[in-house]
């Protein structure tokens, strides 16, 4: 799959040539009619998937997780535990597929990757002055190059809302560049735009393109630490623009839909989003992933319950 | 195709429905045999499957079923409003409860989704009877004057495309005004008025105030040219509506008719483009396309015609065509071989005229009526399929500059019933609606329906509205006496 930056010639590239232009660009997309996506989502919800389907959904899910962890109460122990869990999720089912990654804070980069040492499941890390992203670009970009000097593959970045929402999209632009710039090679950048706070649909459409067009790797929802989260309908929207920015583009990026998705029910949902809108491309960890800490252990009942036919209970997986 | 996320079947259970071997014509609350003891097949059209034998109205069944319905009305109409109202609330909730096998009835009777039939026809068919149901004791204050008085014996003659949803748009409002109904079902469809027939009995509606007499258009014809019914309603084809209009001209005879259509969907520039070809798909793959009022011609602002066909492409070819009773398909069959045979015919004409003619790869399944979802570029007003309702999954796509030669082609067609209008800017919406000659103009959305909205057509459409407060009209008289307004 295709995944680079925009090479300086590509005719997208001069949208970000100033503050006027690019806004010029980013009103310029087709509006977003919110009945509409909520409608389509919503019946989108309604595919039944059972059996096979069901199986081949659990596990690729189960694989689609960040499994995260970001309170300020973490503790070694604990990451230890979650990375422990990543690689091993089900103890008493050899079968099941490793999560994707563990998501944690800064500081707790060093004890995740050791604790998945060997695993091929990645560390993701919360930089740039996550959740509220109210901190200078040094601060930011200090913050970033700790992570990965700790050996995080993956930064997950917060945008400035303030900035966004008060038209300054340029600042927004140059600090995703710069948080780029600061990954280098060695880790992939999800960009959070905080959708509950963007709060219109046609502001989160702006967000992702101007997310794309500096360079994300991953578009994602949100922190999951406001009241609105990933919904339905916004992660329908950033698949949207995902698949619209690769035809024009080449460039594939991935989604993240992250925060209030806790059922088996919810993710496979999102799954046939996925297989709808942007297509079976991103069907796999390195293109979609679940941001969930509580999503894993439903994953795991319901995969249980595949296997032997019988619901067990919350006893039956671990707890962390 | 084979895709990496395959949905495994998932067949809603067709047991739900038990559809006896044979069934009668409901006469005067009981179901009896046709007077020449005449009967017909139905047919499942996803599987041709003989689904039941039926028996086949005749003229002098006509008779007995509006002798019946005269009688009847003698006691309906005189009962207070609020005392109709229970017998449709009551129907409306049994609808309700007995929703699941409706819709699996009306999937096998009629071809499909049952998607469909679950999410949009049931739940409007028991809104329908519960919106008229609050109507029945608060006529006085309908608009129609103090007292308005019911017309007597209503004939119904209702299509195959949503066989119980007409039902409920033509019986809810004829008995929340005081009429008794006899209504004759499409010959191809006739299994869930037969069923609605028991859900009057077990409503215990009183003898004689619905009939259902299913049958063939010689059926359909005795009834419209009975004496003694006052209220014609049909829905169906503009040449059987003109028929009608000849026979009930010069009669005291109220009519409504709402025929076809040739909707125009107009998507501008500035349109919430995912939105719209949700739109667009639903407005004319929305029951295989067998809807009146489909978005059958497409008419998108020439600047963004590429763009926009392109996404359209994209999402027909993740349609799910198939077994209409699997929970995942979005396209059921073709609801006859005669409609069928009809398409193919028309769209063979579209290629022979020059339109460029597209399909997605979609494998159609071995026996029963199927047809691919079809769009034409490169069509012009000229083409006759520009102008012929095809009534199937055809779309034909034309293009414009500007906002007037938009509705002008919109509006250049016999037709008028529905129009669409996308757009982000809401004056445009207002100001484009305005100049559309059309009775129902959606904007940013398509082919919704609601039980309190009025629906009916202009010019070749035919007349009348069905739904809202302006479908009481169609059921009432004023209370002076000559009847004059």
């Amino acid at each position: 799959m295709p995944s680079s930056a925009l090479t300086a010639a590509h005719p997208l590239k001069d949208v970000a040539s100033s503050d006027s232009a690019l806004r010029r660009f980013l009103h310029g997309l087709p509006g977003v009619d919110a009945v509409g996506l909520e409608g389509r989502a919503a019946s989108l919800g309604t595919r039944s998937i059972k059996t096979t389907a069901k199986a081949y959904a659990i596990d690729l899910a189960i694989s689609m997780v960040d499994l995260t962890t970001l309170e300020g109460a973490d503790t070694p122990g604990k990451v230890r535990a979650l990375g422990a869990k990543a690689v091993k999720p089900d103890p008493t089912d050899r079968t099941t597929p490793a999560t994707a990654a563990v998501c944690v804070y800064p500081d707790m980069v060093a004890v995740a990757k050791e604790a998945v040492a060997g695993s091929g499941v990645k560390v993701a890390s919360v930089a740039t002055a996550f959740p509220a992203g109210r901190a200078a670009l040094d601060v930011k970009l200090a913050d970033v190059r700790d992570a990965i000097a700790a050996g995080a593959d993956e930064i997950d970045m917060v945008i400035d809302r303030g900035a966004f929402l008060s038209g300054r999209y340029l600042k927004v632009y140059d600090e995703i560049t710069a948080v780029r710039e600061a990954c280098g090679t060695s880790a992939r950048l999800k960009v959070i735009f905080e959708t509950g706070e963007l709060s219109t649909y046609d502001n989160i459409r702006r967000a992702s393109w101007l997310g794309m067009l500096a360079g994300a790797d991953f578009i994602k929802t949100s922190t999951g630490k406001v009241a609105v989260n990933a919904t339905p309908a916004n992660t329908l929207l950033m698949l949207e623009a995902v698949r619209d920015f690769r035809a024009q583009t080449g460039i594939q990026v991935g989604v993240k839909p992250a925060g209030g998705i806790r059922t088996s029910k919810d993710a496979i949902k999102f799954l046939v989003l996925v297989n709808e809108t942007a297509g079976e491309d991103w069907l796999d960890n390195h293109w979609f992933r679940f941001g969930a800490s509580s999503l894993l252990n439903d994953l795991l009942m319901q995969r249980q319950k595949l296997a032997t036919g019988r619901y067990s209970g919350p006893d039956y997986v671990t707890v962390d | 195709m084979a895709s990496v996320f395959e949905y495994a079947p998932a067949p809603e259970s067709r047991a739900i429905a038990d559809i006896a071997p044979s069934y009668g014509l409901f006469i005067d609350g009981e179901f009896v045999e046709a007077a020449d003891g005449k009967v017909f097949k139905t047919v499942s059209p996803s599987t041709e499957e003989v689904l039941s034998e039926i028996a086949q109205a005749g003229s002098e069944d006509v008779d007995r079923a509006v002798k019946a319905a005269r009688r009847a009305f003698e006691k309906w109409s005189a009962l207070p409003g609020a005392e109709r109202a229970k017998y449709l609330f009551r129907i409306a909730r049994i609808i309700q409860e007995r929703s699941r096998e409706l819709a699996v009835l009306e999937t096998l009777d009629n071809g499909k989704p049952i998607k469909e039939t679950r999410d949009a026809d049931l739940p409007l068919v028991a809104a329908h009877f519960f919106y008229y149901a609050g109507w029945a004791d608060k006529l006085d204050h309908a608009g129609y004057g103090p007292n308005p008085r019911p017309l007597g014996v209503a004939g119904q003659v209702i299509p195959w495309n949503f066989p119980l949803l007409m039902l409920a748009w033509k019986i809810a409002p004829a008995l929340a005004t005081g009429n008794t109904v006899v209504l004759k079902p499409a010959e191809t469809t006739p299994l869930s008025a037969l069923f609605f027939a028991d859900i009057c009995r077990q409503a215990g509606l009183p003898k004689g105030v619905v009939n259902i007499l299913p049958g063939y258009g010689d059926a359909g014809a005795a009834l419209i040219a009975h004496p003694d019914v006052n209220k014609v309603a049909f829905t169906g084809s503009t040449a059987v509506g003109k028929e009608i209009a000849r026979t009930v001209a010069g009669t005291r005879k109220k009519v409504t008719l709402e025929l076809g259509g040739k909707g125009a969907n107009i998507v501008f520039d500035d349109a919430p483009i995912d939105q719209a070809v949700e739109g667009i798909v639903n407005g004319i793959f929305f029951n295989q396309g067998q809807v009146c009022c489909a978005g059958s011609r497409l008419l998108v602002q020439e600047s963004i015609q590429e763009e926009l066909l392109d996404s359209l492409k994209r999402r027909l070819s993740t349609l799910r065509l198939g077994d209409p009773l699997d929970k995942n398909t979005d396209i059921g069959a073709i609801n006859s071989e005669e409609q069928l045979t009809r398409i193919t015919s028309l769209v063979e004409q579209g290629e022979a005229e020059g339109a460029e003619r597209w399909s997605p790869a979609c494998e159609l399944p071995e026996s029963g009526y199927w047809f691919a979802p079809t769009l034409f570029t490169n069509v012009t007003q000229a083409h006759r399929i520009a102008r012929d309702e095809i009534f199937g999954p055809v779309l034909s796509v034309l293009t414009f500059r500007t906002p007037d030669e938009a509705v002008a082609k919109a509006n250049n067609t016999p037709y008028g019933l529905s129009a669409g209008i996308w757009t982000e800017k809401g004056s445009r919406i207002l100001a484009v609606a305005n100049k559309l000659r059309a009775g129902v103009v959606w904007s940013n959305t398509f082919n919704k329906f609601d039980p309190t909205s009025p629906f009916g057509g202009y010019k070749e459409s035919g007349f009348g509205r069905e739904g809202g407060r302006h479908g009481l009209e169609a059921y009432l008289a004023p209370s002076s006496p000559e009847g004059e307004r």
